[in-house]
C-alpha cells in the first residue's frame, strides 16, 4: 500500500469522514488529499506543504507518550502488517475498489504516525503480493499509479521526519518509472534513522528464499563459498530483509479476520507473535493497534525452548 | 449385590460409549458435507503445563505415568479421529532443535519417553495401516532412537490409508537451509557437467529438497496451549494454511476441539477458495 503521510492533526482539506455516518448512508468517500488544481506546480507545492509544515511545527512537545497500559521496555522493535480487507471495505459500502485502496492509504498513514510516536523502529507492510499480479489489469495499474503518486507526494515528509524507506520484492515486474522512483527513494533515505518503513511490493516469502538460494548458488559457482558452508547467517545476508537492523518481526498483524500468513516473510516469521484482527484494514486504527500491542506485551516468548 | 452393581455400571458405560460414538459419527457425517482438510498439522504445546497440573514427574516415578505419556495418547486419539474423518495426512511437531536448549534432564526424559513409545506406536500404526515418516535432522538423535525411527519407517512404507509425519529434531529454518544446500550442490554439479546452462534455481527444486516433501502443504495448523506463533514449524509449507490456536493443553485435546477447528477451516476455506479461483480466472 502507498504511504501518503501527513503528520498534521488537522487535515488540509476537510471532508466528511465516512466513519461519522453508518456506512450504508455514505455515498462517496473523499480522500484527504488536495485535488489536482490548475495552479502552477510550484504554487501548488508551496500550498500543499505549507499546511504540512505548520502542522509539523504544532506537534506536541512530548511525542513519545505511550497510552496507558503499554510498557516502553516491551515495545516490539519490528511490526509487520498484512493490510487485508481494502476491497471488502469498499464492497460493503457500494464503493469502487479504488476507494478501498485509498482508505487503506489513510489507515497506513495513521499507523506509521503512531509507530513513530510510540518508538517502534521498523514497520513492514505487505503492499502487493506476487499473487496479486493475477488481479484485474485495471486494478493492478491503479495500484501501481497509487504507489507512484504516494511516493512522489511524501518524499518531503520522509526527509523531514527522518524516515527511511526500503522496498522489498521482485521489482523487475514493476513499471520502469516506478522502479526508478523506488530505487532513488531508497538511496536518498538510506541514512535516515528515526524510523524505517519496509514496503513489500511484488513480494512473497517463497520468492525471498528462492532468490537468496540463487545468490548463494552463484557464490558457490564462483567458488566464494561451499554449499555445505551455507548457514543461518549466510542465508540472512541474502534475504531481502537484510536492509534492516531488525529483520525478524516481533509481531505480525493481519486484518480482516483471515487466519493465514498468505506467503509473507516466511523465514522471518519463525518466532513472531501473530495477531489476527477482525476489522478490515481501512478501519484498523489506533484503538485496534493498541489492542494488538497490549496482547503482544502479555505474551511469553520462549523462542522455541 | 456388588457384582450386579459392577455389571450395571459396565452396561451404563457401554451405553454411554455407544451413545457418544453415535453422536460423534453423526457430527463427522455433518462435517463431511463441507470440505475436509487433506492435511492437518499439530503443534503439540502444553505438555509441561499439563504435567505440572497433574503433578507428574519426569520418569513417572510418582505414579500416573511419565509426563509425556498423556501427550502420546492424545496424538494417537487425534490420529484415530482424523482417519475416521478422512484426513489423510497428519503431522505432529514432536521435538524441535531448539528444545535441545532445555535442561539436560528434561531432554533426556523426553528422548527416553519417545524411545519407550516406539513399540506401542509400531503396534498401533500397523493396526491402522498408517505410514510413518520421521522428518528432521535425524543425525542429532541418539543412534538408538534414529535406528528405531528408520526401522518403523521401513516397516510401514507399504501402508497408504493415512500418513503420519512426526517432526523430530526439526526446525523449519534448518529444513530450508538443508534444501538450499542441496539445491546449490545439485546446481553446481549440473553446471559442471553442462547438464544445465540456466543459472536459475526454481522454486520446485528447492521444494523437492525439503524434508516435508513427503506430504502436501497442511490445510490447517492447529496449535494447543494458547500461544499464537509458529515456533519455527513448517514456515515454508504454511503460506496458505489456516492457523488455529486453542487454549486447551495438548494432552487435553478432544474431539470437539478438532471439530471446531475444522468448522473454522470450512468457513474460511470457502471464501479463500473463491478468492483464489477469481485470481486464477483472471
Amino acid at each position: 500500500m502507498p504511504f501518503s503521510l501527513h503528520f498534521s492533526p488537522t487535515p488540509l482539506i476537510t471532508a466528511p469522514s465516512p466513519l461519522s455516518k453508518p456506512f450504508f448512508l455514505v455515498p462517496y468517500y473523499h480522500t484527504l488529499h488536495a485535488p489536482k488544481s490548475p495552479l502552477c506546480s510550484s504554487t501548488e507545492h508551496a500550498l500543499t506543504h505549507q499546511g504540512k509544515q505548520e502542522a509539523f511545527d504544532r506537534r506536541p512537545e512530548d511525542s513519545q507518550t505511550l497510552p496507558l497500559g503499554l510498557r516502553r521496555d516491551a515495545m516490539p522493535s519490528h511490526v509487520a502488517v498484512i493490510m487485508d480487507g481494502n476491497r471488502r471495505w469498499a464492497r460493503l459500502r457500494d464503493l469502487p475498489v479504488r476507494s478501498g485502496y485509498e482508505a487503506g492509504v489513510e489507515s497506513l498513514r495513521k499507523i506509521v504516525e503512531i509507530c513513530c510516536k510510540w518508538g517502534i523502529k521498523v514497520l513492514s507492510v505487505f503492499a502487493f503480493s506476487s499473487d496479486n499480479w493475477f488481479r484485474p489489469k485495471v486494478e493492478v495499474e491503479f495500484l501501481m499509479s497509487l504507489f507512484e503518486r504516494g511516493m512522489q507526494e511524501d518524499t518531503g515528509i520522509f526527509f523531514r521526519e527522518n524516515i527511511r524507506i526500503s522496498v522489498i520484492g521482485d521489482l523487475t515486474k514493476l513499471p520502469k518509472a516506478l522502479q526508478e522512483l523506488m530505487v532513488n527513494l531508497e538511496e536518498a533515505t538510506k541514512n535516515n534513522t528515526r524510523f524505517q518503513l519496509i514496503v513489500a511490493v511484488s513480494y512473497s516469502g517463497h520468492y525471498d528464499v528462492v532468490q537468496a538460494c540463487q545468490r548463494l548458488a552463484l557464490k558457490a559457482k564462483c567458488g566464494l563459498i561451499e554449499p555445505s558452508d551455507i548457514n543461518v547467517s549466510l542465508m540472512e545476508q541474502e534475504l531481502e530483509t537484510n536492509c534492516t537492523e531488525f529483520p525478524h518481526p516481533d509481531l505480525l498483524i493481519r486484518t480482516s479476520g483471515e487466519f493465514r500468513i498468505s506467503n509473507f516473510m516466511l523465514w522471518q516469521l519463525a518466532y513472531t507473535e501473530l495477531f489476527f484482527a477482525q476489522s478490515l484494514w481501512p478501519d484498523f486504527g489506533e484503538a485496534e493497534f493498541l489492542k494488538a500491542l497490549l496482547a503482544f506485551q502479555q505474551r511469553q516468548r520462549r523462542y522455541g525452548v | 449385590m456388588e457384582k450386579e452393581v459392577m455389571s450395571s455400571l459396565k452396561m451404563a458405560g457401554n451405553i454411554l460409549c455407544s451413545a457418544s460414538s453415535f453422536i460423534r459419527k453423526c457430527i463427522f457425517g455433518d462435517l463431511r458435507v463441507g470440505p475436509i482438510p487433506n492435511h492437518i498439522a499439530f503443534i503439540m504445546d502444553g505438555n509441561r503445563r499439563y504435567a505440572k497440573k497433574q503433578k507428574l514427574s519426569h520418569d513417572g516415578a510418582a505414579g500416573g505415568g511419565g509426563r509425556y505419556d498423556a501427550g502420546f495418547w492424545a496424538l494417537m486419539v487425534m490420529l484415530l479421529y482424523c482417519q475416521e474423518l478422512g484426513v489423510k495426512y497428519i503431522t505432529a511437531y514432536a521435538f524441535s532443535i531448539d528444545n535441545f536448549k532445555r535442561k539436560p534432564e528434561e531432554v533426556e526424559s523426553l528422548m527416553a519417553s519417545m524411545l519407550e513409545k516406539f513399540h506401542l506406536l509400531d503396534i498401533l500404526v500397523k493396526r491402522l495401516a498408517v505410514r510413518v515418516h520421521f522428518v528432521g535432522n535425524l543425525e542429532l538423535l541418539s543412534n538408538e532412537l534414529r535406528a528405531s525411527a528408520m526401522e518403523l519407517m521401513e516397516a510401514t512404507a507399504a501402508y497408504s490409508k493415512s500418513v503420519l509425519t512426526i517432526c523430530i529434531a526439526y526446525t523449519s529454518r534448518d529444513e530450508i537451509l538443508h534444501a538450499v544446500r542441496e539445491s546449490c550442490e545439485q546446481k553446481r554439479i549440473d553446471l559442471e557437467f553442462d547438464n544445465d546452462d540456466d543459472n536459475e534455481i526454481k522454486l520446485m527444486k528447492v521444494e523437492k529438497n525439503m524434508y516435508m516433501a513427503v506430504a502436501p502443504d497442511p490445510d490447517i495448523i492447529i496449535r494447543t496451549g494458547g500461544e499464537n506463533r509458529l515456533s519455527n514449524f513448517l514456515l515454508w509449507q504454511s503460506c496458505w494454511s489456516h492457523l488455529h490456536s486453542m487454549w486447551v493443553l495438548w494432552p487435553e485435546i478432544g474431539v470437539w476441539n478438532l471439530v471446531f477447528a475444522i468448522l473454522n477451516f470450512q468457513r474460511n476455506k470457502t471464501y479463500h477458495l473463491e478468492m483464489r479461483k477469481k485470481e486464477k480466472e483472471l
